[in-house]
């Protein structure tokens, strides 16, 4: 069959991305040209602010080299102007007579900066900062000139006068506004970022129109008017008063443009041209709902929804973003997002430390987080970002929000925040031990810009995820790409597009009782799904649809299967249970005698309050559980793991309260539990809380009036004090309560997601609200979870019923 | 099926010897072949009834690859979740490493394995860790041409 012909008109870092997914999923579909008017493959012009600052080389920049598009099998036109297009012929036509016919055609011509129309704008020396060459200009000009101007306060021309004074220009930045940065910074932080960049020697300007650009004789500028009067000396003026969407050819080959000064190309949500659907446009040139996008984050968003279209797929729209800045100076940390500026409807939360150089304001309405403006320690500004775009009510965790997401606790980086603080060798992610000079390394050499790709490559962050937002700010600073625009709805895996709750929802919806059927329904992409999916879904029918939907072994970690945690030599370990942590002499004498006859290397008693016999082999397994004689203590599953108790009123002198007399009978109740992920409970009979119930999925404190039931606490990566849930009189009302609050966890968890994590999605109020509030809810919940565990057996003896597959325990056959 | 060869290349050595039926193995499961004083052989199954044939030690940390979660045609090993190719025996991008595999025919659902590769292919016990990364590297060396 012959190809089809692919034309794109600007070799941008948009419409390059849009090529590589197009590559990916339909690498022969098309024949591809590619007309770019620089001389240089695609690079990276994020990257250009640290070129010209001297931090990177333009070597390091460069996003695909030639080679690439010869890999590809790309015809690259460089340095070649598009300057028509024939639409009824469908033929590109360059500027040197060179011409493409098309089937599709993209254009990508991004955008060009805005030179205000002022006497002398065109004078030797007055640029704008856009491309190499322009950079090239001000590092030459930097060798032999002294005095810099800067035209224009916002994000390009800032990092344009960091730059410059970086090359040991004196820099005169003007700015028309009362403050910089003022698109994306309010008027504190803004005052905030002045004095820190004035410190370093930067000079400014504030509400100061230009009059005119003041030549000498060799028709190079030498000065700079101001409207009051005043002048200063020039020998380089950067106009860097912003872009607007290069829509030059689009406009002369008759496509609808936006109306308004900076409009776009207008493209529907599959980036197609409203006038000519085989027209495509992505990137700073296109008008999408309105919205001409200047951030790489949305732009590559763009490029994938095109890139499935190009390929014929029909899957996907883009329904468009919302935006984050970051600034990319150096040892300035700056973050804002949403309405930042707040308004008459809204409220404000501020922290203002200005000798500290730190200031956070958080813009609330209607109890969303509608805008936040951070300066000076911008760690927390992913998490702010996520609940922004999540529009969730942060009522729940309002009196907290302003101390952002890691201030309870967060280990494995040494409490760092600051990436750009740390030397290469420093740690960055204590689970997979990964330092910063190897994600700095990765990110450049293997061009990555999002959070995924560099968990994919590197690991860091991947395991337990504390280390997040460092890894969010070495991509800042690497690639400077705007990482945190992340879609909304993220897929379960790379199976599939679906989410967790879309799945959840179809299984619930269409009474779906299988993986198999599940998969077919939902379009999955691989005929069994992968090792973290298919746990999952299994997970889902189960906990949806109890006593119908058919457990499948295979869909199960290891440990699930064989009944016991495997080791890192692949041995085992075995932890009996002990109920509430409570046990006898009968029982420690014949754990006693399995060590010994099993020579099992280890036996420690583990934070739970139980024994873990460690070391075991696989084939000895079935034996030691007969011969302990004790139910599985499910130390190895997502399920009920323990309830740790303390002594309590039978024996404690301050016990008010028969802690371990409700945790066994919690325990006996809940034991078999399997559950999105582990569940911990702990019951104390007073308030000194030996058991540690305030870190525990449902921890229990006894008064002397009744017990305290908290929910959502978690010992682990982060630490998170329970929230406080209700007070109730009696042990009965306790486990109807803990159970209802874990039955909804159970069938609205996502798998692998704690009930800490739980909550902080759907929020307090609302299991409140299904628990608490709603009483006949609460005991058709409690109900339902008794339906679940009955008759569930015990799989250490109970081997068939429990689907063991016992021929895992013997090799198939000797060599 | 391919031809089956030793590491030397020499098909006409091959001794096949059956160890199982295929309904045996569970369906995306696997099992042990035991090799006294060596690292235990994975045999595994997918859904079309394939059968492939793996040291059962992952080229990242040793982990069992017996043990881990078996689809399409790959395994996750139980330890640090690699995906390991069951065809190919090597670690899906971006992680590097491979871990021997064994030639496997299957005929009248008997499944069998050449006994010459078995007792001399990758012997020697379960090592941890960094030594077995540099195994790992020789196994991939070498591994027969198909």
């Amino acid at each position: 069959m012959k190809k089809m012909k692919l034309v794109m008109v600007g070799n941008g870092m948009a419409g390059v991305r849009t090529l590589e997914e197009l590559l990916k999923i339909a690498p022969d579909l098309y024949d591809i040209s590619v007309f770019g008017a620089e001389p240089h493959p695609n690079y990276n012009r994020i990257l250009l602010s640290p070129v010209l600052a001297g931090e990177q080389t333009l070597d390091e920049i460069v996003l695909n080299p030639i080679a690439w598009y010869e890999e590809h099998g790309i015809k690259l036109h460089l340095g070649k102007k598009v300057v028509d297009v024939n639409r009824a012929r469908r033929i590109v036509i360059a500027e040197d007579g060179t011409e493409e016919p098309y089937d599709r055609l993209l254009i990508a011509t991004g955008s060009n900066p805005f030179i205000p129309p002022l006497p002398g704008k065109d004078l030797k020396g007055v640029i704008a900062f856009r491309d190499i060459a322009d950079t090239h200009v001000m590092i030459e000009t930097a060798k032999t000139h002294k005095h810099a101007v800067v035209v224009g306060g916002g994000l390009l021309g800032l990092e344009a006068a960091n730059g410059l004074m970086s090359r040991g220009m004196d820099v005169t930045l003007v700015h028309l506004a009362p403050w910089l940065m003022e698109r994306q910074l309010d008027d504190v932080a803004g005052g905030l970022l002045r004095k820190s960049l004035e410190e370093r020697g930067m000079n400014f300007r504030v509400e100061t129109q230009t009059q005119e650009l003041v030549g000498g004789p060799d028709g190079r500028v030498t000065s700079i008017k101001f409207k009051d009067g005043s002048e200063a000396p020039a020998d380089l003026v950067v106009m860097a008063a912003g872009i607007r969407p290069n829509t030059e050819l689009a406009q002369k080959i008759g496509l609808h443009c936006g109306p308004q000064k900076g409009g776009g190309i207008v493209v529907n949500d599959t980036m197609q041209t409203i006038t000519d659907p085989r027209v495509y446009s992505v990137g700073e040139c296109a008008s999408h709902r309105g919205i001409a996008y200047g951030l790489v984050a949305p732009l590559f968003e763009q490029g994938k929804v095109c890139a499935t279209h190009l390929a014929e797929f029909g899957i996907g729209r883009y329904t468009g973003s919302t935006t984050s800045t970051k600034l990319k100076v150096t040892g300035i940390d700056l973050f804002s997002a949403g309405n930042f500026m707040g308004g008459p409807e809204c409220e404000e939360i501020v922290m203002s430390d200005p000798y500290g150089g730190v200031y956070k304001k958080l813009v609330l309405q209607d109890d969303k987080l509608v805008g936040a403006c951070l300066y000076g320690d911008t760690v927390d500004g992913s998490f702010y970002f996520k609940l922004l775009r999540e529009g969730r009510s942060i009522a729940d965790i309002r009196d907290k929000l302003m101390f952002g997401e890691s201030h309870l606790g967060d280990s494995g980086h040494a409490g760092q925040n600051k990436a750009a603080a740390m030397a290469d060798a420093d740690e960055v992610c204590g689970c997979n031990g990964v330092n910063k000079g190897t994600i700095c390394k990765a990110i450049k050499e293997k061009g990555l810009f999002t959070l995924e790709e560099v968990r994919k490559v590197t690991k860091a962050s991947a395991s337990c995820g504390s280390c997040t937002g460092l890894v969010e700010q070495l991509l800042m600073f690497t690639a400077g790409g705007d990482y945190s625009a992340a879609p909304k709805k993220k897929a379960m895996c790379a199976c599939t597009d679906a989410s967790h709750q879309d799945v959840r929802d179809a299984i619930r919806s269409e009474h779906l009782l299988t993986i198999a059927s599940v998969y077919e329904r939902m379009s999955w992409r691989t005929p069994n799904g992968c090792s973290s999916c298919r746990p999952a879904v299994n997970y889902y029918l189960i906990s949806t649809w109890p006593k119908q939907a058919k457990d499948d072994p295979q869909s199960h970690f290891i440990n699930e299967r064989s009944h016991a945690n495997i080791q890192k030599n692949g041995t085992y370990s075995v932890v009996p249970r002990m109920w509430g942590g409570t046990t006898n002499s009968s029982e420690l004498r014949r754990i006693a005698d399995v060590v010994d006859k099993f020579k099992i290397p280890t036996v420690k008693v583990t934070g739970g309050q139980r024994i873990d016999l460690l070391g075991v082999k696989k084939e000895d397994l079935p034996a030691v559980w007969q011969e302990l004689g004790m139910p599985s203590g499910h130390a190895y599953g997502k399920t009920l793991r323990t309830v740790k108790t303390c002594v309590g009123s039978e024996w404690c002198r301050f016990g008010t309260q028969d802690s371990t007399k409700l945790g066994i009978d919690l325990e006996r109740a809940l034991w078999r539990m399997y559950a999105p992920h582990k569940v911990k409970l702990a019951v104390s009979g007073c308030p000194r809380n030996c058991a540690e119930s305030g870190i525990k999925d449902v921890g229990v404190i006894g008064v002397d009036s009744g017990w305290e039931v908290y929910v959502a606490g978690n010992a682990g990566i982060k630490t998170e004090v329970a929230h406080f849930f209700c007070k109730l009189k009696t042990a009965e009302e306790v486990l109807e309560y803990a159970g209802a609050f874990l039955q909804l966890y159970r069938e609205e968890g996502w798998y692998l997601e704690r009930t800490v994590h739980y909550v902080a999605r759907v929020g307090l109020d609302y299991c409140k609200a299904k628990v608490l509030d709603d009483a006949a809810n609460r005991k058709a919940l409690w109900e339902r979870l008794q339906f679940s565990l009955d008759g569930e057996p015990d799989p250490w003896f109970e081997f068939e019923k429990a689907g063991v597959d016992a021929r895992q325990f013997q090799p198939v056959g000797v060599l | 099926m391919r031809a089956s060869s030793n590491r030397w290349g020499f098909s006409e050595m091959s001794n096949w010897k059956v160890f199982c039926k295929v309904e045996d193995i569970p369906v995306l499961g696997s099992r042990r072949i035991a090799r006294p004083g060596s690292t235990d052989v994975a045999i595994f199954r997918n859904t079309e009834d394939k059968v492939f044939a793996l040291l059962d030690r992952c080229p990242h940390k040793g982990g069992p690859l017996s043990q881990g979660i078996v689809f399409g045609e790959s395994v996750a090993c139980p330890l640090h979740n690699w995906t390991i190719g069951l065809a190919d025996g090597c670690a899906k991008a971006p992680d590097v490493g491979c871990t021997q595999r064994f030639a496997v025919k299957v005929e009248d659902s008997q499944v069998m394995l050449d006994t010459d590769e078995l007792s001399t292919l990758a012997l020697g016990q379960t090592v941890v860790a960094d030594v077995v990364a540099v195994g790992a590297e020789t196994a991939a060396a070498e591994r027969p041409s198909v």
